[in-house]
């Protein structure tokens, strides 16, 4: 492969703190060296904003129940349709777009690598399939214990060490990137058709709270010595009042890795409400906020909540169902054997409904009240608070005052007083927004040591180029030309190769999952412990030997190996 | 040789505890298998190489001549439908979607004449679902509605329902109530604690009754719907108000009689109704083994699981136009592909004529009545026997097919991308 050179970047590179300088980047190999040599293919930035290719580090985009989401809404499909054209298929879908809708519209927007937010484990096989349909991203994938039952078993036994050695087997079994909590305790109890209010209930039958499998994962996962930590989506989700149990949950994790968060709490805009009812929703963004700028072990995704049609989908089976006894719309619901549930509905976010009003609000004071960036990453839960092509839009009520003040026109009435956003002088910056779309999710997801998040000498090829003139935009005012410049790159540079110019997919791709595989000591291979493998056959409906998911799902795989210390 | 833990490639259960004889490159026995199953690995019939039809009878080409003759048929036609899938591992599936969209044809499945309907019913109102271990360790209450377990799906009962105990249900046998509604007795209804013989066609009335009982409204149901007694019908929504955890499966019998989409949304809504009260789940008996597949692979390549037309350029899905029987009615299809299943043997007999009177390509490992409708036929691997591949269980539990062994038959997908090749461009990307 010959070079690349990209002249007169205007590059931000908060890994490397660069935060706003005109220079060029060498590419040989799909990775940035320090120069390349004449007859390199070169790329004129025009001094243009230059950043790492964009994370995503929850969204929902492949698997079982995403698919479900298509499979259910002929209507969605319908809303965001496209020709095949060049190298580019066909694609359907708005709110859950197919696979090679998703990858080709986050590749227009300069997203390079994503994080699928919830895969069951005996499910992952449909994930990786969908993967491989999702050619202009590297992917990864949260893997959902929050009920799985061998580990509960361990938490009750108080045995980190098994539930590490389940975690480790599971995790390589499946090719699966992190552990993911969802509703930790609550899944199991939907089996029965009910459900945990907050951390210190308890499970029937398994007898361990919610507190007690955040506290031994938490844990688990640093014995295991994984990149990322554990992925928390707290219980009471979308619940007035859920914003102490939100605060709770923080508390449970220690401080225990220099290099990251030792507990990720995603999409919070959903846990972070104060009132008892519907009737009397207000924000509690500010205590949720100040919770985090207490504890460095902490870091948030918004999940922000933007206006409009989309779906939601989640390992949240009981709180699915109490949305479709509000909304009555369809529902669908999967529950997965000794693992997780998944719920999914279709919704409207309205203006003329104050719940939703409060909610996004909430999402915004969020970025705007954590004081490190670094802590509080930009995301939508996509596509549940809203589809991720409205990531622009968000960046751009982020570093305009005046923008929000023209969208808290529209709100309706009844809402400002439940919410503090109209008091928020703060405007992010260009650095605050490459910290929170791209270098924040590289360091928390603990990927920045393969080269994601940053443009330095050693760093992955993926580049994201925005036909925008940091020096010639003042975004609290032009926050128009903000969301156009970063809905369409002028080019997205994946490994190393052009991939889009101006929106317009350049080349097939090839996707590249990166999974983790913890190296145990021979006495906690769970796939030689005849008590897990008896209880595999008995209770599972497939067999232990047709669980793993074969190499041959991977068109590239990534396997960060790690050595666990049990 | 002994090849364990074997994927069973007849029904959408996808028993995946087989254990296989291999000798010589013959399967000599199967243990575990239902007798539909073994049948399957043991039958030795296949067709030799591909053949073409002349005025004078079947003539063996070579494999090359025959992907020649069947890509330029598919780049001359006007309006080509692909169809069939149900018997093929996913990636033939994926192949066949990337092949329909390169030459703007319409893709079918098999789904279109068994649970089309029920997909209608569940986009219009969703679907409380589960995998299978869910019914298998917890359900107390399992429904069998419109169909024959015993017969079309074996093991069915014995691998997650009345004859397997789980986590929480230490005694199947003994503490799973097992309720059968049929028009007929059936070896199924023969092992059922309670029956439903309903008069045909009256499905869509005996759930409606249901639901308004569960309801509280039961004051509205007659002394009698479509042959059940009011009384049985309060009993039975009793007994399922009452359980720990029910699951409600359901087949052809409800989806293609009377009422059809109308008769699964109104199952799937008792369904939600239940779930107020305590914890319901429904799943669809899907036939085929990986007819399942299809409608996810497709689902996520195009955003629809079935009937998809291509004709202008992007997806288009709008099933009782795009549907297969619709095209072929209509006598709009001029050239068909029928990968992995029969569709002489199940279409109506206006779609079977339009079908013999249009080239056909067949891929399939064995002749069928299409066969004799069939251009040019070629005989492939069999999925799940001596070819590798992906299947979706009936529940979505997604699982590899194993190879066990060698018959010397190219596979679909090796067939497909070969077409695909000729038209032009790769299959994929």
């Amino acid at each position: 492969m010959t070079g690349l050179l990209i002249k007169n970047a205007y590059v931000i590179d908060p890994l490397n703190g660069i935060r706003g300088e005109v220079m060029d980047i060498a590419v040989r190999d799909g990775w940035i060296v320090e120069s390349v040599q004449d007859g390199a293919e070169v790329i004129d930035a025009k001094g243009c904003l230059t950043l790492p290719g964009g994370i995503d580090s929850h969204t929902h985009i492949c698997g079982t129940k995403v698919n479900f989401g298509r499979y259910m809404m002929p209507e969605d499909m319908r809303a965001g349709r496209t020709q095949r054209r060049g190298v580019m298929h066909s694609t359907s879908g708005y709110s859950v777009p197919t696979t090679y809708g998703n990858s080709y519209r986050y590749c227009a927007m300069g997203y390079t690598s994503v994080l699928e937010g919830a895969m069951a484990p005996l499910e992952a096989r449909h994930t990786h399939e969908e993967f491989a349909a999702t050619p202009l991203q590297d992917t990864m994938a949260n893997t959902l214990f929050d009920g799985n039952w061998p580990v509960m078993e361990a938490v009750r036994d108080h045995d980190v060490k098994r539930a590490a050695a389940i975690v480790a087997w599971t995790l390589a079994a499946v090719k699966g990137f992190a552990i993911k909590l969802t509703n930790p305790g609550g899944s199991e109890c939907w089996g029965w058709g009910k459900n945990v209010k907050c951390i210190r209930e308890t499970v029937p039958y398994f007898e361990v709270s919610p507190a007690e499998i955040i506290e031994i994962l938490v844990r688990a996962n640093e014995l295991l010595r994984l990149p990322h930590s554990v992925h928390l989506h707290c219980n009471n989700l979308g619940v007035p009042g859920n914003y102490q149990c939100t605060i709770g949950s923080m508390d449970l994790a220690p401080d225990l890795n220099p290099d990251r968060q030792s507990l990720y709490l995603t999409h919070v805009q959903f846990h972070a409400y104060g009132g008892t009812s519907w009737k009397d929703i207000c924000s509690k963004a500010e205590p949720v906020a100040c919770a985090v700028n207490q504890r460095p072990q902490i870091t948030i995704d918004m999940g922000q909540m933007m206006f409009g049609k989309t779906t939601t989908m989640t390992a949240d089976g009981p709180m699915e169902f109490n949305l479709y006894r509000l909304h009555h719309n369809k529902w669908s619901n999967h529950d997965v054997e000794l693992e997780t549930t998944a719920g999914i509905i279709p919704v409207y976010y309205s203006r003329t409904s104050v719940v939703n009003c409060v909610m996004w609000a909430i999402g915004l004071e969020l970025a705007l009240m954590v004081r490190n960036p670094w802590q509080c990453l930009l995301a939508t839960d996509n596509p549940n608070g809203g589809p991720f092509i409205k990531y622009p839009e968000i960046i751009a009520l982020l570093m305009s005052r005046r923008y929000r003040e023209e969208e808290l026109q529209n709100l309706a009435p009844g809402t400002m007083s439940r919410i503090t956003l109209p008091a928020l002088d703060r405007e992010l910056d260009w650095h605050d927004i490459a910290v929170m779309t791209r270098a924040g999710q590289a360091r928390a997801l603990g990927i920045r040591s393969i080269g994601k998040g940053h443009l330095g000498p050693g760093a992955e090829a993926d580049i994201a180029i925005y036909p925008l003139r940091v020096d010639e935009t003042d975004p609290s005012r032009q926050y128009r030309d903000v969301i156009r410049a970063f809905q369409k790159t002028s080019w997205t540079v994946k490994r190393g190769r052009p991939v889009a110019r101006d929106g317009e997919i350049l080349v097939p791709g090839t996707n590249k999952t990166i999974w983790v595989k913890p190296k145990v000591p021979e006495e906690y291979d769970m796939g030689k412990d005849p008590e897990f493998a008896r209880n595999f056959d008995r209770y599972y409906t497939v067999r232990m030997s047709n669980y793993p998911v074969q190499d041959l799902y991977l068109q590239r795989s990534l396997c960060m190996e790690s050595e666990a210390q049990l | 040789m002994i090849v364990r833990d074997v994927i069973c490639p007849f029904c959408a259960c996808l028993c995946d505890d087989l254990d296989v004889h291999v000798e010589e490159g013959r399967v000599t026995g199967v243990d575990n298998a239902c007798d539909l199953g073994s049948h399957k690995f043991m039958t030795d019939h296949r067709m030799e190489g591909p053949v073409r039809r002349t005025a004078s009878g079947w003539q063996d080409i070579p494999l090359e001549e025959a992907i020649r003759e069947t890509a330029e048929l598919l780049q001359a036609a006007e309006r080509p439908l692909l169809y069939g899938w149900s018997g093929t591992c996913g990636e033939a599936q994926s192949a066949g979607v990337h092949l329909a969209e390169r030459v703007g044809g319409i893709i079918d499945a098999t789904t279109s004449v068994c649970h089309g309907p029920s997909i209608l019913a569940i986009q219009e109102v969703g679907h409380p679902g589960c995998t299978l271990g869910q019914v298998k360790n917890r359900a107390d209450v399992v429904v069998y509605w419109g169909c024959n377990p015993q017969h079309a799906h074996p093991r069915h009962l014995s691998r997650y329902t009345t004859y397997t105990d789980g986590f929480f249900v230490k005694n199947a046998f003994k503490e799973r109530r097992l309720i059968l509604a049929d028009i007929r007795g059936t070896d199924s209804t023969n092992v059922a604690d309670e029956v439903v013989r309903l008069q045909p066609g009256g499905d869509y009335a005996v759930l409606g009754a249901l639901r308004a009982i569960v309801r509280g409204k039961g004051d509205v149901v007659p002394p009698e719907v479509a042959g059940v007694s009011r009384e049985q019908l309060f009993r039975i929504a009793d007994l399922c108000k009452k359980a720990r955890y029910g699951a409600f499966f359901f087949g052809m019998g409800l989806t293609q009689t009377a009422g059809k989409y109308k008769n699964i949304r109104n199952a799937i809504e008792l369904v939600d109704e239940l779930n107020r009260h305590t914890k319901w789940t429904l799943t669809p008996m899907r036939g085929h083994f990986n007819v399942y597949g299809f409608n996810e692979v497709c689902t996520w390549m195009t955003g629809y699981p079935y009937a998809v037309d291509f004709s202008r350029g992007m997806a288009f899905y709008n099933p009782g136009e795009t549907t297969a029987v619709d095209i072929l009615a209509r006598k709009e299809c001029d050239m068909c592909l029928v990968v992995a299943s029969d569709p002489a043997a199940h279409f109506p007999a206006e779609a079977v004529e339009h079908l013999a009177s249009i080239p056909v390509v067949q891929l399939d490992p064995f002749p069928n009545l299409t066969t004799a409708f069939a251009r040019i036929q070629i005989p492939v691997a069999v999925s799940g026997i001596d070819a590798e591949g992906t299947a979706y269980r009936m529940d979505g539990v997604p699982l590899r097919l194993r190879k066990v062994l060698d018959r010397g038959y190219p596979d679909d997908v090796t067939i497909l991308s070969e077409i695909a090749r000729r038209i032009g461009e790769g299959g994929g990307a």
